[in-house]
């Protein structure tokens, strides 16, 4: 069985892994999914050849609760049999130092001299603010402050409910050097197309500053889909105000400078990138989502 | 029975300030009508179908310029009924057409305007209360024991027949409300679709026809398992009275209807919310519909633990403003929520001495308590923790209506099996701790005590900056939800036009008629309305007289009506005793 449990220390394989159960390598996942037939002994044996299906091995039912008319659920266990190698991974994020407070204070100081102008909004239909509220307010997050906090920032936050075209109006208005849009909305990857939508706009607009940082964040949002929409960077959950200030700071230096992308890093003395940092609780400021009204 | 030994002087003082504050706002809308009132006046009269796409109602009242508009929809149809002999409906596709001109339309004198339209208006009334009527029988026939609080849960496909099978499956589950949540952003449109809808983004729209779809699943699958079910909707948003005068007509039960979400999350602005807030009202209170306000979106802007006055506060003038438009007290459902940050030491507690003293401030109103959202990670196992904490303090404190929370929350659309764990955890917890809160007291100067007392005092101070800054200027400087919205920017307000001395509106003046029971000290009639009646003499003379024996069988007007509507209006009580009765509420 591929869950056997040896005697004696287990021979760890770092790099190439499996879920862990209460072994090394046994592979044990928890599923929980309805299937559409009435519960009974056809649908135990549905739900379990399924998994075996999906290639897992050893799937056991440990539920099976009927649920309405004809639909059945199960909460269930398997082995599973493949593994992954994380030296073959290729991560998305974006590069940039994380500098202490101080430090960022001073090289805004020296490098930029005047304040850096952030407007930042929620676009479209999406009524949630708590994530945009929570990288920019100057309360923050989790004891982190947020980017009104920073002597250097002047921070507009146009909240709810923005439409793309007033946010880039206002950001010309602003004058602004940093960009900061969070999106909610996830059906039917609608927040791309909006995000695509507003990135179009932000480059034809000649009355912008060619140096603009455009910073888009949201609980589906990475730095991979960011880019790919035409975004200098993307924050997922989770991200801190600390971070997107290191990165405004930075990134617009580079900007200013004409350095190449991803050249950044060596321009700060004495710091490396950014550390891998162990997700914490999710930043509710990212996801917070209600929808109990529309 | 008092728990909190709340300082009942201190209750009663923001119950002033807060109908002050309502004051302010009554006396603009008193002088204001909206482009959504106008239609949902067409609806009523049964100007129901589309005209191209479009509802012929909007047809008709953007036919119709500003000026024009400030006499109201009915004195132009008036008039024209007064010389075409013809029916409403084909002069309204005529005026779309644009065959009809109303500038071209002859005068006509009041008493032929008023002769020609108030059949239609007492029409229209009727068949609210008839609505009403037929809702409470439903309920009465069903019988059966209801424990509260009630369950409420809430579909979301986007596609109204899939919805029907998530909401019978619900109800088999245990639910007792259904709550078809509006597709994304409806409320920022100034019309409302029509027919059956099978696409939305993150819900399904409201339309007349999907209301429709979901009455009658839900009775059908109410008739099998023996309970009444209550089916829920929004009306938020720029067609506030016309999805009032929808839901009346179909049947719902209760309806999302505050008088500042819009402004506050949907950027609707504030005068023409306002101004159809109350027309919306005015139409619930006669179909029998409880309304359900929603102040518990303030604590996922806010938090909880310092924002709480705001949702008091925010109660305080929910309650003043519905009184204004009839509403009972037994149909204001008003909204708070378990929202406090788990990270503080003693949250539930102090859960529990918010929710606690909502029920003691208003025992009468069927008080609708929602779930945790702000503190949901999608941690679906904390998630779920927090959940059957919050259904605890519902049980606990009585709430009438639980939203229940689903754990999946911040991660998607409920799926079929989250309202089955959320259904099933809850009808565990109803049942366990059923009696639990009429076994407990709170010690004298403990916690939950001290945090009740605070949170009124921290309420009635909000309460007094708002009547000394004015309601709409607080509202510009963010003092609820955390969020300013400026009096005159927003969605909307160029639909809000100031009436005319002449303008004509009969439906809107047979809702406005106080019904007998209302015995809130506080609702006096307004100067303004009897200076409006003392000005249109004639006919008004009569309706004044009318009023003086408060709405009694008055000559051939069917005024005996409006109590009974009332009477169905205890909504989600069929617990309730009839109005006579002092007593209602929590049973």
């Amino acid at each position: 069985m591929s869950h056997a449990a040896e005697k004696g220390p287990v021979k760890k394989d770092n790099n190439r892994i499996k879920p862990y159960g209460d072994h090394w390598d046994d592979g044990k996942m928890q599923f929980s999914f309805t299937l559409p037939v009435p519960a009974g002994e056809l649908a135990r044996e549905a739900a379990r050849l399924y998994l075996e299906k999906l290639g897992f091995v050893h799937p056991m039912v440990a539920t099976m609760e009927p649920m309405g008319e004809g639909y059945t659920f199960f909460v269930a266990y398997a082995y599973a049999t493949a593994s992954i190698e994380l030296s073959k991974i290729p991560l998305h994020k974006p590069e940039f130092p994380v500098v202490p407070y101080d430090q960022l204070v001073d090289l805004a100081h020296k490098q930029v001299r005047r304040k850096i102008v952030v407007v930042g909004a929620t676009t479209g239909s999406d009524a949630h603010t708590v994530g945009i509220d929570a990288i920019l307010s100057i309360k923050g997050i989790a004891g982190d402050k947020g980017l009104e906090y920073y002597p250097f920032f002047k921070v507009v936050n146009l909240r709810a409910q923005v439409d793309n075209r007033h946010l880039v109006d206002q950001a010309v208005e602003m004058k602004a050097d940093a960009i900061l849009v969070s999106k909610m909305v996830t059906q039917q990857d609608q927040h791309l197309e909006d995000l695509k939508v507003l990135s179009k706009m932000l480059r034809e607009e000649k009355r912008l500053s060619p140096n603009l940082v455009r910073i888009a964040g949201g609980p589906r949002i990475d730095h991979r889909i960011a880019k790919s929409v035409g975004f200098d960077a993307g924050f997922g959950p989770g991200t801190k105000p600390s971070e997107v200030a290191n990165f405004i700071v930075h990134e617009l230096i580079r900007k200013i400078s004409g350095a190449p992308a991803h050249a950044a890093p060596h321009r700060v003395d004495g710091e490396g990138h950014a550390p891998a940092r162990p997700k914490r609780r999710s930043l509710f400021g990212w996801l917070g989502g209600r929808g109990k009204d529309s | 029975m008092s728990k909190l030994n709340l300082d009942r002087d201190k209750v009663e003082s923001c119950r002033v300030a807060a109908r002050k504050i309502s004051q302010q706002v009554q006396t603009f809308v008193d002088l204001h009508t909206t482009v959504s009132i106008e239609r949902s006046v067409l609806r009523m009269i049964g100007i129901e179908e589309a005209y191209k796409g479009r509802p012929l109602a909007n047809a008709v009242v953007d036919s119709l310029t500003k000026e024009q508009l400030s006499y109201g929809i009915l004195h132009w149809l008036g008039r024209a009924l007064a010389h075409h002999r013809s029916s409403p409906v084909s002069l309204c596709l005529k005026a779309a057409e644009g065959k009809l001109k109303w500038n071209e339309v002859p005068e006509a004198d009041f008493d032929a305007i008023r002769r020609a339209t108030e059949p239609l208006a007492r029409n229209a009334v009727r068949k609210l209360e008839e609505s009403a009527n037929r809702k409470r029988h439903a309920r009465e026939s069903m019988g059966g024991r209801e424990p509260r609080p009630l369950k409420y849960l809430i579909v979301a496909t986007g596609n109204i027949y899939e919805d029907v099978e998530q909401a019978q499956a619900a109800v088999l589950g245990g639910a007792d409300c259904i709550a078809v949540i509006r597709s994304t952003a409806q409320s920022l449109l100034d019309h409302v679709p029509n027919g059956a809808t099978t696409e939305g983004f993150g819900g399904t729209y409201a339309t007349q026809e999907n209301f429709r779809i979901m009455r009658k699943a839900l009775d059908e699958i109410g008739k099998k398992v023996g309970r009444y079910i209550r089916l829920v909707n929004y009306s938020s948003g720029l067609c506030m009275p016309e999805i009032a005068v929808m839901g009346a007509f179909e049947g719902l039960d209760y309806l999302l209807n505050d008088s500042m979400y819009g402004i506050l999350f949907r950027d609707i602005n504030m005068k023409r919310t306002f101004t159809d807030q109350y027309f919306s009202r005015l139409v619930i209170a006669h179909s029998g519909i409880i309304i359900n306000t929603g102040e518990d979106n303030y604590l996922t802007t806010a938090e909880s633990f310092k924002a709480f006055p705001q949702v008091l506060a925010s109660q305080f003038i929910n309650e003043q403003l519905g009184l204004a438009a009839n509403l009972r007290e037994q149909q204001l459902g008003l909204g708070h929520a378990f929202e406090m940050d788990p990270d503080v030491e003693d949250s539930f507690l102090y859960e529990i001495a918010q929710a606690e003293m909502v029920r003691e401030i208003f025992p009468h109103h069927p008080i609708k308590y929602m779930p945790p959202t702000r503190h949901m990670t999608g941690d679906i196992f904390f998630g779920h923790v927090l959940d059957c904490m919050f259904n605890l303090v519902g049980v606990l404190t009585h709430q009438e209506i639980q939203l229940l929370g689903m754990p999946t929350e911040a991660i998607h659309n409920p799926l079929l099996q989250d309202r089955f764990v959320a259904l099933k955890a809850a009808n565990y917890i109803f049942k366990a701790a059923r009696d639990l809160g009429d076994e407990i007291s709170w010690s004298a100067n403990g916690k939950v005590i001290r945090r009740a007392r605070s949170v009124l005092e921290d309420t009635f101070r909000l309460l007094q900056k708002v009547e000394k800054m004015g309601f709409m200027n607080a509202i510009e400087e963010g003092a609820f939800a955390n969020m300013a919205r400026a009096v005159d920017g927003g969605r909307g307000l160029d639909g809000v036009v100031k009436k005319d001395r002449h303008y004509w509106n009969p439906i809107q003046k047979l809702l406005e008629r106080k019904p007998e029971h209302h015995e809130n000290p506080f609702h006096a009639a307004r100067p303004r309305e009897e200076k409006e009646m003392r000005e249109r003499g004639g006919g008004n003379r009569r309706r004044r007289e009318h009023r003086r024996r408060r709405g009694r069988g008055g000559g051939g007007q069917r005024g005996g009506a409006p109590r009974e509507t009332q009477q169905g209006g205890s909504g989600g009580g069929g617990s309730l005793p009839p109005p006579s009765e002092p007593t209602g509420g929590a049973s």
